[in-house]
């Protein structure tokens, strides 16, 4: 199937997403957050709690920012106290605390960056080797084929959420999500340890992270197929987060700041800065990103606001490419939220499937189910997920969220799973190569819808960039809501760098060769 | 329909009176004649009569059914009572009228998910300018001035606004339910209320698919809108509300 679309449109909004990401990216350079010195002093290794529970990176940061400090970088002074005591960097973080750092004599920066710099090439250099074991158990294993089901679960206790995944993986689930507990996303802070308590998901912790890993790596052995593991680094610690992910095999992540800014309020300059750091690393260490859009056909109307969509992947993928990942690494999202009243509503539907495919042909997208129009009429709501997975199969999506049939009632059960599964796979299998056999009708429907997105979407670009994205976003052009860049949740954790700031991860990753190149974007005929 | 007996009705298969119900359900057993038997004894054991299993899948580890069985039990409809929101509903013109007549000033509602809920779909139904399902929201009302603070608004915020803005009315929706966490968040905000002073000045309404007006009033509230809500009907109640206390 092929859409007969205008190229020059898919030019000149790659154009203007770069003119708007430009500004905006000038301006995040000159900054740091609290969560990415935390995300530096954890990749230096400071990790743990103190006696009350607070993580380590936080006590250090908390204090360096009440003394007025942080603008140097937590990499900074860690590495002072390191050369002075000539200790651990644990170690470092709890003299630090204590007052240290006023009884040591200060040390040029060129020394601190010499150490700085080889540990940052050492750590790097670990984390990228496991990746490079975890590239090679992907391919020693194999996947299962495309579009790869994506299944979550969401006990709150690690313990249960791990047989509930591992059965997913038994009966076909190829990509397995913990849902974080509600409100996570706004701690500022990353708890610690394997928990139990979770309110509709489970704490993201680096110990739940690797206790979910070993089970999925041990099925995935059992059954021959890999399964890959997904969190979400959205919210306020989506760098440490990142981290954590890295060291412990996560192979996705949720990753999206304009996702953030608008559904739930976290400051613009803070979590676009957070963005960046977050998405060097996991261009580094191979971690493909979801993005968030499909999340504006929740709020906003799919029909009138599709091509929001659209004109955010362009800008996701902008800012994506700016830290440094590759079209590969991106799973932009969308979703099939189209009312089902609406007449051909699923010719729309296609039509959106299909030109995000063609936008994007490298990218492994991400496709949600149903959710706002699912009613509690569990078989309507099987009805829904059979057409999204019609269309999944006929346009070849990559990351395939599984719709299930109790959407909106509560957290899955596992038949709820099961029957997804069934869904999916039995669509998958029938129209497997459905979409190969259609030609889409010149002037017809589908045709037209895909057209008018398009140019819809370039047009907002248009906009945006006139105004601005931060002004754009206040005036409530993404997903019909509004955010001012002066508000929001963790705008204190921002700070402007001094000149003398030091990050050894941030210098050794933005110097890496940047994958900008126009050629893998000429949309696959 | 006639010819029913309103006391004694029962569940309508194909024929009317025959009991017939619909179940699935897993049980952590593994698949096989043992499960089979053990699905229908336990449908027989809550009181069910020829069960029938139609499917069992085998889950891995696990079983889920599809099953089938006569219920011999009827319900009295006739004395069944549910307690509701009781006031006539008008279209969105005429509650602008009654506002502009009745009152002479624009009404100040507020709205938001409280506490961890980040579930806005509800909220943004009720308030947004587009609504739901052709329901225009109250940010489409000339009567009403419409402030959405969004998802997990903590209570204080929820209450240091409506003051600052001088609502009239607070408008919660409550969208995630485990664990009844809804239901600490939801007697924290009148705790707050009241703890402000504010309890019998500002009209307090909850919504959410698992909402009923029976809950609500039971925590406090002066209303509570289940599913099938649209913004008229938050807007009727709340202007009518408003106008009786009013005179009183």
């Amino acid at each position: 199937m092929h859409l007969p679309i205008d190229p020059s449109l898919i030019e000149r909004s790659r154009l203007l997403a770069e003119r708007i990401a430009r500004p905006v990216l000038s301006q995040i350079k000159l900054q740091s957050t609290v969560s990415i010195e935390r995300a530096v002093l954890r990749l230096l290794g400071v990790d743990g709690v103190d006696r009350d529970g607070i993580p380590w990176p936080n006590r250090v940061v908390d204090y360096l920012l009440e003394n007025g400090m942080l603008e140097r970088g937590a990499a900074y002074w860690l590495g002072q106290v390191v050369l002075d005591q000539n200790c651990s960097a644990q170690l470092a973080a709890s003299e630090i605390v204590r007052g240290s750092l006023s009884r040591i004599k200060e040390k040029p920066l060129a020394e601190i960056r010499e150490w700085g710099d080889v540990r940052a090439a050492e750590r790097l250099s670990f984390l990228r080797q496991n990746r490079e074991k975890r590239s090679e158990k992907r391919e020693t294993l194999g996947l299962g084929q495309k579009p790869w089901k994506y299944l979550i679960v969401a006990t709150g206790n690690i313990y249960e959420d791990i047989p509930q995944a591992v059965a997913a993986a038994r009966q076909g689930a190829d990509i397995i999500a913990v849902i974080r507990t509600t409100g996570q996303s706004l701690l500022d802070y990353v708890p610690y340890g394997p928990t139990t308590e979770g309110m509709g998901g489970t704490y993201a912790t680096g110990e739940n992270f690797h206790l979910m890993r070993q089970a999925l790596d041990e099925v995935g052995a059992e059954l021959g197929r890999y399964i890959r593991l997904v969190n979400y680094a959205s919210g306020l610690c989506m760098p440490e987060i990142t981290v954590l992910a890295a060291q412990n095999g996560l192979d996705m992540l949720l990753n999206d700041a304009l996702y953030g800014i608008l559904f739930r309020d976290i400051n613009i300059r803070r979590t676009l800065t957070d963005q960046h750091f977050s998405r060097l690393l996991c261009a580094s260490f191979g971690i493909t990103i979801n993005t968030g859009e499909d999340n504006y056909l929740t709020t906003a109307d799919a029909v009138e606001e599709g091509h929001t969509v659209l004109a955010s992947q362009f800008i996701n993928e902008r800012f994506a490419l700016e830290a440094g990942m590759k079209p590969e690494l991106m799973g932009l999202g969308h979703a099939f939220e189209i009312d089902p009243n609406r007449e051909d509503g699923l010719l729309d539907e296609i039509a959106m499937a299909q030109l995000v495919r063609q936008v994007f042909p490298d990218a492994p997208l991400k496709y949600m189910p149903p959710t706002k129009h699912i009613n509690g009429n569990v078989f309507r709501a099987y009805a829904q997920n059979t057409l999204f997975n019609l269309v999944s199969a006929m346009t070849h999506q990559d990351i395939h969220l599984l719709g299930m049939l109790t959407e909106a009632i509560h957290t899955p059960f596992l038949s709820d799973r099961y029957l997804g599964l069934l869904n999916a796979d039995y669509l998958f299998k029938t129209a497997r190569h459905l979409g190969e056999e259609l030609e889409v009708k010149e002037g017809g429907r589908i045709a037209l819808r895909a057209e008018e997105v398009l140019s819809a979407a370039t047009s907002m670009l248009e906009e945006v960039e006139q105004a601005g994205l931060f002004e754009a976003i206040a005036a409530g052009r993404f997903a019909a809501i509004c955010r001012k860049s002066d508000e929001g949740k963790g705008k204190d954790g921002v700070f402007l760098k001094s000149e003398n700031y030091f990050n050894p991860f941030s210098d050794q990753l933005e110097g890496r060769e940047k994958v900008i190149n126009q050629a893998t974007f000429a949309a696959k005929k | 329909m006639n010819n029913i007996d309103l006391t004694k009705v029962r569940p309508y298969g194909d024929t009317l009176d025959d009991g017939m119900m619909q179940f699935s359900f897993t049980l952590p057993v593994p698949c096989g004649p043992q499960a089979m038997e053990a699905a229908k004894v336990l449908l027989l054991g809550q009181g069910f009569e020829n069960p029938a299993v139609t499917a069992m899948e085998d889950m891995k580890g696990t079983t889920y059914f599809v099953a089938y069985a006569r219920c011999p039990k009827a319900v009295n409809f006739s004395e069944i009572y549910v307690p509701t929101v009781d006031f006539p509903v008008f279209e969105m013109e005429e509650v602008n009228e009654l506002i502009a007549k009745e009152l002479g000033r624009k009404v100040t509602v507020i709205g938001g998910c409280t506490g961890s809920d980040a579930h806005t779909v509800g909220i943004d139904a009720i308030m947004n300018m587009k609504g739901f399902h052709g329901h225009y929201g109250l940010e489409r009302y000339s009567g009403i001035r419409a402030i959405n603070l969004g998802a997990q608004v903590p209570n204080e915020t929820m209450v240091a606004r409506a003051i600052q803005e001088g609502a009239d009315a607070i408008l919660v929706s409550q969208v995630v339910t485990q664990k009844n966490a809804h239901v600490n968040n939801l007697t924290n905000l009148i705790e707050i209320l009241e703890a402000e002073g504010l309890r019998q000045k500002v009209i307090a309404v909850i919504g959410g698919p698992r909402i009923s007006h029976e809950f609500a009033t039971e925590l406090g509230f002066d209303a509570g809108f289940g599913p099938h809500s649209y913004a008229e009907d938050v807007a009727s109640f709340v202007v009518q509300e408003l106008i009786r206390r009013k005179k009183n």
